[in-house]
């Protein structure tokens, strides 16, 4: 029994051991793949799953930069920030979005449309992105949420910063910012990494053109997170930068005399440094409050905003298209005087209305003005005048002059509102119409009616450059500290009194560019616009300032919205019997003080009537306002404001 | 060589001492002392209660498998069909007074532990089959009739552990089983057969699975099928290994574990965490110590007389080995995610309770190893 078992036992014993030996063999062989599946993993390809793990590790929080500052030339501060008590959500922290949205509805007013569209947000995004519940909280309802903080989860309260613009008078030229829209992520390259919840960007104004270097640079919070979405902790921190501030031409000061004038009136006002071109003033009516675009602006004032027949939203003074009027007589003569067609006392006669080419041509004043000549033309603004200097000059060269003194182009840089206006000629009424030019739309032109359009910036540029001597000027609103040259020569002139100053020198020394070809010829223009401000009979006479602090010169012009029938002038209707839509623009422009000018304006009245009567009253409280402030100006800064 | 049987049993402790396996020990000591620096990591570099309790729970197994190791070799033969018996009795107690946990009836409440007895089933079945093959002749391992008890008490306990359910120790348990049946010397193409049977029965056991079990298994087909879902615990596991590179992140710098994105870190994800912060080099050391400790218990095998004790040995060995490979291969993703504990390195009384007395069985083969055992 033993040794037969023993012998049982060695064969079983070898036939384990064989066995045993094949699976030995099996398990090395397995060996070597968990082997070789560690060797793939952590060593080629360890840096990949490195990064997934960093993936796994940090999260980043965008931080929304600070918008830089909008000064005015006194370093008010036009558009500036304050602190904004928002509510955030992030949703991955929440228990439950239904809930957490039922609990703040009953914290706050949110209605079920805005919950709606934030869900739609939610979605979009990854679950650790905050969104904005509400960015503009007062402090009760600030409070409020934070007293139901423990049983909001993922709800973060956050005081932020948000623009918020002063005063509404400078509301169009700064213009507003608003959140972001989908189109505005698509078009601005600049807004590529900046995708912030909360971000507002420039949608208008000067907002809008200095957004790229005003908005800032994003900043960011790196954390360490746990699989919960839990931050453990602070990694890095990237404040960002505050974006640049900008200082303006713009005198708040002004801006709110203007503003106030100006009132409900549908008018603009446009006041320029007439050396540099520093836009002191630039004020358009009626004005909004931009602060209400910061949040989202409510339906019912957008509705009132967009309903209102006066278009407060508009930027009149660079995007309202006005016929200029009898305002562009003083292109009309100097042209005529450049193109040496007439003489200063070469004279003509009124009588009214003047037929031409089977067509009456009728002056303002039916009974006519009698023999005028360039000086009482002007002083008068006798149409019959200048229906027979323009026709003599031609729409072509009128168009010329026009061109050159800022007519027909954007008068800023990138101010993506402004609009350029027309400056007919027969090669633009051919390209745009398809036409030819009939000689009664020349005579037309000549008193600025039929296809000319203006922008009131543009007729304040024009004024300008008459009043400087004829110099061209690059009108701007932020200020910098370039030399200006303009004023360098004028001042070195002064101190050399008895030097003649050739032309080709003023361009070789001074980097000017002349618009004239004679400066006797805009010297006769700038005293037919003293005429027709200072002496009587001329046509804003009445609004004359005698002080010789103020004294300007000037020039009026109505511009016609709809033509006068016959009926109505010989009934001789007066502009106030009209409907207001069917009134006459009322413009003016001026240049002074009268023997030294600084600056020059702009008035444009919507449906004013008369410019007589509508805009120089206007125009003569804003020159004195701003002579007034001139010396105080020009201490501000010495760079530029050397006087002469 | 052949020494009377009255010598063997009257071996001095001193013999005893000298005796027994002073390598195996020292290795087992070395993953002892590895996962108690693994666990206090798992707890965020604290001594928490996964800590103290592995340590403790390791200090008094160990001692179990010293002690054991003493126990004569005889003894365990004699007493195999009954250790059997009593796990299946404790699997049978678990079916009705079993603890639920996540889904799950796996445990006993014994008031000082929850035992989980299909753990101890893995080497339970593995000393019932080796005496089995020990006892009956070699002509008849491979006649049917004597087929059929290996493959009930196989069977039975697999049945029940799958309906705790608990895929992946009813898997083990079979694994260990199997691999005595193999050693013993049953034929290949009962193996063969039965793996058909297998197969054809597979679309309907497929049916009885759990939601959650097709889950894993299509998981692993496709892990980034669904990355937040099922997927998720394959993912992130490869991320904390693949990061580790060739040193390791550092000890308690596993930021994939430390930052919570390791599932079940203590038990089954335990070689990931160490993996994570001690590198290729670390997990290196890791299998080396396996392969030390799967290679010892081979050689004991080797030099013990008794069939019983090679069959218990060898089996044992390669049980073990399957735990491991197992184990490392579902955290480094190359098989489904079925929950299997690493020997030792993981958290768990039951677990870490079977091995050591797997080990301690072993051990008393070494020392007992030219004692006869009937």
């Amino acid at each position: 029994m033993l040794s037969s078992g023993s012998g049982n036992t060695v064969i079983k014993s070898k036939l384990i051991s064989r066995r045993m030996f094949l699976l030995t063999a099996g398990k090395a062989i397995v060996l070597v793949g968990v082997l070789g599946r560690l060797i793939s993993l952590q060593i080629n390809e360890s840096s990949k799953y490195k990064t997934l793990s960093d993936k796994n590790r940090f999260r980043e929080w965008k931080l929304a930069p600070e918008r830089g500052i909008i000064k005015d030339y006194f370093n008010n501060e036009i558009a500036s920030n304050k602190q904004v008590y928002q509510i955030h959500l992030i949703p991955e922290n929440t228990q439950s979005i239904e809930e957490t949205f039922f609990r703040l509805k009953a914290i706050l007013k949110i209605s079920d449309k805005k919950i709606f569209s934030l869900k739609k947000k939610i979605a979009k995004q990854k679950p650790w992105e905050p969104i904005i519940i509400s960015d503009n909280l007062n402090w009760s309802e600030f409070s409020r949420i934070n007293l139901f903080l423990h049983e909001l989860q993922g709800v973060e309260p956050i005081v932020s910063v948000a623009r918020v613009y002063k005063d509404e008078s400078s509301a169009h030229v700064l213009g507003y910012v608003s959140q972001a829209s989908v189109k505005d992520l698509k078009d601005k390259k600049y807004l590529k990494e900046m995708s912030v919840p909360g971000m507002a960007v420039g949608k208008t104004g000067l907002e809008r053109r200095l957004d790229e270097q005003i908005i800032g640079e994003v900043g960011f919070q790196r954390y360490e997170v746990n699989a919960y979405g839990k931050r453990i902790k602070q990694i890095k921190v990237d404040p960002g930068k505050v974006g640049k501030s900008f200082k303006t031409t713009l005198d708040l000061e002004v801006q709110k005399y203007v503003s106030e004038i100006l009132a409900d009136k549908a008018a603009s006002v446009c006041v320029m440094d007439i050396y540099n071109g520093d836009i002191v003033s630039l004020v358009s009516s009626p004005s909004y409050d931009p602060n209400a675009f910061v949040h989202g602006i409510d339906k019912k004032y957008w509705d009132s905003l967009i309903k209102n027949d006066r278009k407060p939203l508009t930027n009149k003074a660079v995007s309202g298209l006005y016929p200029p009027g009898s305002t562009i007589k003083t292109l009309v003569a100097l042209s005529a005087l450049e193109n040496k067609i007439i003489r200063p006392l070469e004279t003509v006669k009124c009588s009214g209305k003047i037929e031409l080419f089977g067509e009456k041509f009728h002056c303002w004043k039916k009974e006519g003005h009698g023999v005028m000549n360039l000086r009482t033309g002007m002083k008068r603004s006798c149409d019959v005048y200048f229906y027979e200097v323009a026709r003599k000059l031609g729409v072509d060269r009128l168009a010329e002059t026009a061109k050159k003194f800022g007519l027909g182009k954007r008068v800023l840089q990138n101010f993506a509102e402004e609009r350029s206006g027309v400056v007919p000629s027969t090669s633009w009424k051919k390209k745009h119409i398809g036409q030819n030019w009939y000689l009664g739309e020349t005579l037309h032109s000549g008193i600025g009616q039929g296809y000319f359009q203006s922008t009131p910036i543009q007729l304040c540029l024009m004024t300008a450059q008459i009043a400087n001597g004829g110099f061209e000027i690059k009108p701007r609103i932020i200020f910098d500290k370039t030399k200006n040259n303009l004023k360098e020569y004028l001042k070195f002139k002064n101190d050399n009194p008895g030097k003649p100053l050739p032309t080709d020198l003023l361009i070789s020394n001074f980097e000017l560019k002349p618009l004239f070809k004679n400066q006797e010829n805009i010297k006769i223009i700038k005293d037919a616009m003293y005429s027709s401000s200072n002496e009587p009979g001329g046509t804003s006479y009445r609004s004359r300032l005698e002080d010789k602090r103020f004294t300007f010169a000037g020039k009026t012009g109505s511009s016609q919205v709809k033509r006068f029938t016959e009926e109505q002038r010989e009934a001789e209707v007066k502009q106030e019997q009209l409907k207001y839509e069917n009134r006459d623009h009322a413009l003016f422009i001026a240049f002074a003080p009268v023997n030294d000018p600084k600056y020059a304006i702009s008035v444009v009245v919507e449906h004013g009537g008369s410019g007589s009567k509508a805009a120089a009253p206007i125009a003569k409280k804003v020159i004195k306002k701003v002579l007034e402030r001139h010396s105080l100006r020009m201490a501000t800064n010495n760079l530029t404001g050397d006087s002469i | 060589m052949f020494r009377p049987r009255s010598i063997q049993s009257s071996l001095s402790f001193r013999d005893k001492l000298i005796s027994i396996d002073y390598i195996l020990v020292f290795s087992i000591l070395i993953l002892g002392i590895v996962s108690m620096f693994a666990m206090y990591s798992t707890d965020g570099g604290q001594f928490k209660y996964h800590t103290e309790s592995h340590i403790l729970r390791f200090c008094v197994f160990f001692i179990m498998f010293i002690i054991l190791s003493f126990v004569q070799i005889r003894f365990w033969h004699s007493t195999s069909y009954l250790i059997y018996i009593l796990f299946l009795i404790l699997l049978l107690a678990v079916k009705y007074f079993g603890l639920t946990s996540s889904g799950s009836q796996r445990w006993l409440n014994l008031y000082f532990m929850n035992l989980q007895p299909s753990e101890l089933m893995k080497i339970g079945l593995i000393l019932f089959l080796s005496k089995y093959y020990h006892r009956i002749p070699i002509e008849s391992i491979n006649k049917l009739r004597f087929l059929f008890l290996p493959i009930f008490v196989l069977i039975f306990p697999v049945l029940l552990v799958i309906m705790q359910p608990d895929l992946g120790t009813s898997l083990l348990i079979a694994a260990g089983g199997l691999v005595v049946a193999w050693l013993a010397g049953v034929r290949v193409k009962f193996f063969a057969y039965s793996s058909l049977v297998f197969i054809a029965l597979l679309p309907i056991a497929i049916s009885f699975l759990k939601p959650y079990q097709k889950a894993r298994i299509l998981t692993f087909l496709n892990p980034e099928k669904d990355p937040l879902g099922a997927g998720y615990q394959i993912i992130q596991s490869k991320i904390a290994i693949g990061s580790g590179g060739l040193f390791g992140k550092g000890f308690l710098n596993g930021s994939q574990s430390y930052l919570d994105y390791l599932p079940e870190k203590h038990t089954d994800f335990i070689f990931t965490l160490f993996s994570e912060e001690f590198g290729f080099f670390g997990s290196v050391f890791i299998l080396l110590l396996y392969g030390i400790i799967v290679s010892r218990i081979v050689k004991i095998g080797n030099i013990t007389r008794s069939n019983f004790g090679k069959l218990y040995c060898y089996s044992f060995a390669t049980a073990f080995f399957i735990y491991v490979v197992v184990n490392m291969g579902m955290v480094l993703g190359l098989l489904p995610i079925v929950g299997s504990p690493l020997p030792i390195l993981s958290y768990g009384g039951s677990s870490m309770m079977a091995i050591m007395f797997g080990l301690g069985i072993a051990m008393s083969c070494k020392v007992y190893k030219d004692s006869p055992v009937n």
